[in-house]
């Protein structure tokens, strides 16, 4: 459950709204399509996909929206999203956006 | 201002905050509406109110995805997830919004198989694991997240998955704009342009609010030196008798926005004729809807939708408040029936609502004041 919706919990903005930063770890081999990001301290797959233009490689910044990097940055501007995330009191809820990304976490969420 | 020892850059601000104070004619009122609901949350957040003069006001406008979606589409959507081995998957923010008879939450602690997905392509996967089950994502969001939607439905599509589709709720900002300024009990003197959504749309399809409406509109961040600079950028172009847009989010928004994205928005979906924004009723091509291409995937096609109308409650003034007419704690309702914790309307649901943020900020902090000098 997101955690500003918990009673009592802070607001931390809308989660889908959130556009989080991450760092380009690697592309996957077989689907040039997807890479692994770490995005606030986690290794997660990213979408490309909305990047077939402007293709990010291993090292380059992105600000990734709902599983999807929607565009490059450069390091000192993911920085400064970091910061904002921050500020906003939203690095909680984007960790937990992030941490909610792929496979495993819905087979979690399966388990009783 | 209340987190200014957080900030950065404290000098730039202060120097922001003298700048548009100077700029500023004393004897004018400035209306100034800050589109996205981002902004609107980082507005209070940070008390940039307090650092304003008084002449200038922001008007909260329409750019938040929950707020704008009218009950009977979450009544639409629900009724579908009523069906036998249908799961209905949507965003965290959607969990909490009240339906006629109660939230997603509420309808899963019912026995609906009701899922949160972060992303619509989890959506896919959970429609991979569960191949006995029907999957029916519940797609919600201006530009930004539509053209994840419209990734997953190309994927969907090129995996021939036949036990998922989405029930298509995005919104454009762009008529919600043209809606608000051909509203007569309306005044502004210019925008606040959202960041991340113009990311995708860029900035060119804002040029005739600068053209036609004679309005700037600046595209702007979301630190509170972004949302300072940007007023500095619209008190400027008053001054000087101009309209144009410009762009201080140069660093995340480009002039031309994505053009995968709106490639990939254009392939799998259409304008609506016209659809239903909660306060702002009905507006014609404001909204998307699956191609014919997509049928398959489109939940609307797929299933029998009621086509559910709810009047909001009658004592909510939800309307008058997304349109800016009506400040929050003027609503009847605010801070009594209808609180964060207890919605009645989506502008109390989401935290980038203005009642939810109004009330996080502005409200808590009042009524703190007032028990704290009750005590003394």
């Amino acid at each position: 459950m997101a955690a500003n919706h918990e009673v009592g919990a802070p607001p931390g903005g809308c989660h889908m709204c959130l556009a989080i930063p991450g760092k380009i770890i690697e592309i996957v081999q077989d689907n040039p399509n997807s890479a692994l990001v770490d995005v606030v301290g986690m290794r997660r797959r990213v979408d490309l996909g909305l990047l077939e233009d402007d293709k990010p490689v291993p090292g380059d910044w992105v600000l990734i929206h709902v599983g999807f990097a929607m565009s490059k940055i450069s390091e000192t501007d993911a920085f400064d999203q970091i910061r904002t995330l921050e500020m906003l009191g939203e690095s909680q809820a984007a960790a937990q956006e992030v941490r909610g990304y792929g496979l495993e976490e819905i087979e979690d969420q399966q388990a009783p | 201002m209340k987190y200014v020892d957080e900030f950065r850059d404290p000098e730039l601000i202060t120097r922001a905050a003298e700048e548009i104070r100077r700029l500023a004619d004393p004897n004018r009122h400035y209306r100034l509406m800050e589109v996205c609901g981002g902004h609107t949350h980082a507005i209070y957040r940070f008390g940039l109110k307090d650092v304003l003069p008084e002449n200038i006001e922001l008007i909260h406008g329409p750019g938040c995805p929950v707020c704008v979606l009218p009950m009977g589409r979450i009544d639409d959507g629900l009724s579908v997830a009523q069906q036998p081995d249908v799961i209905f998957a949507a965003f965290g923010d959607m969990m909490r919004v009240p339906g006629t008879h109660g939230s997603p939450l509420e309808h899963k602690a019912r026995g609906m198989d009701v899922r949160i997905v972060y992303s619509p392509t989890d959506a896919i996967k959970l429609a991979k694991l569960n191949p006995q089950k029907y999957v029916m994502f519940f797609a919600i969001g201006f530009e930004t997240t539509a053209p994840s939607t419209a990734l997953t439905l190309q994927r969907a599509k090129a995996e021939n998955l036949h036990n998922f589709s989405v029930f298509c709720n995005h919104v454009t900002i762009i008529p919600a704009i043209r809606a608000i300024l051909d509203s007569p009990d309306m005044r502004l003197d210019g925008f606040i342009g959202p960041g991340h959504c113009s990311t995708v749309i860029g900035c060119r399809p804002y040029e005739w609010i600068a053209k036609d409406e004679n309005k700037p509109i600046v595209v702007c961040g979301f630190e509170p030196l972004d949302l300072l600079q940007s007023i500095v950028m619209i008190l400027k172009q008053l001054q000087n008798g101009e309209a144009k847009v410009e762009n201080q989010y140069k660093r995340v928004v480009p002039w031309e926005g994505n053009p995968a994205a709106l490639k990939a928005m254009a392939e799998t979906f259409q304008l609506r004729p016209y659809f239903e924004w909660r306060g702002l009723g009905f507006i014609s091509q404001s909204a998307l809807q699956i191609r014919d291409t997509y049928a398959e995937w489109d939940a609307e096609q797929r299933f029998e939708i009621p086509g559910i109308r709810v009047t909001d409650p009658k004592a909510a003034q939800c309307g008058e408040v997304l349109k800016g007419v009506l400040k929050p704690a003027q609503c009847k309702l605010f801070g009594r029936e209808c609180t964060p914790e207890n919605p009645v309307g989506a502008l109390m649901v989401s935290s980038e609502g203005s009642c939810a943020a109004y009330f996080n900020y502005e409200h808590r902090k009042a009524n703190l004041v007032t028990s704290i000098s009750a005590s003394v």
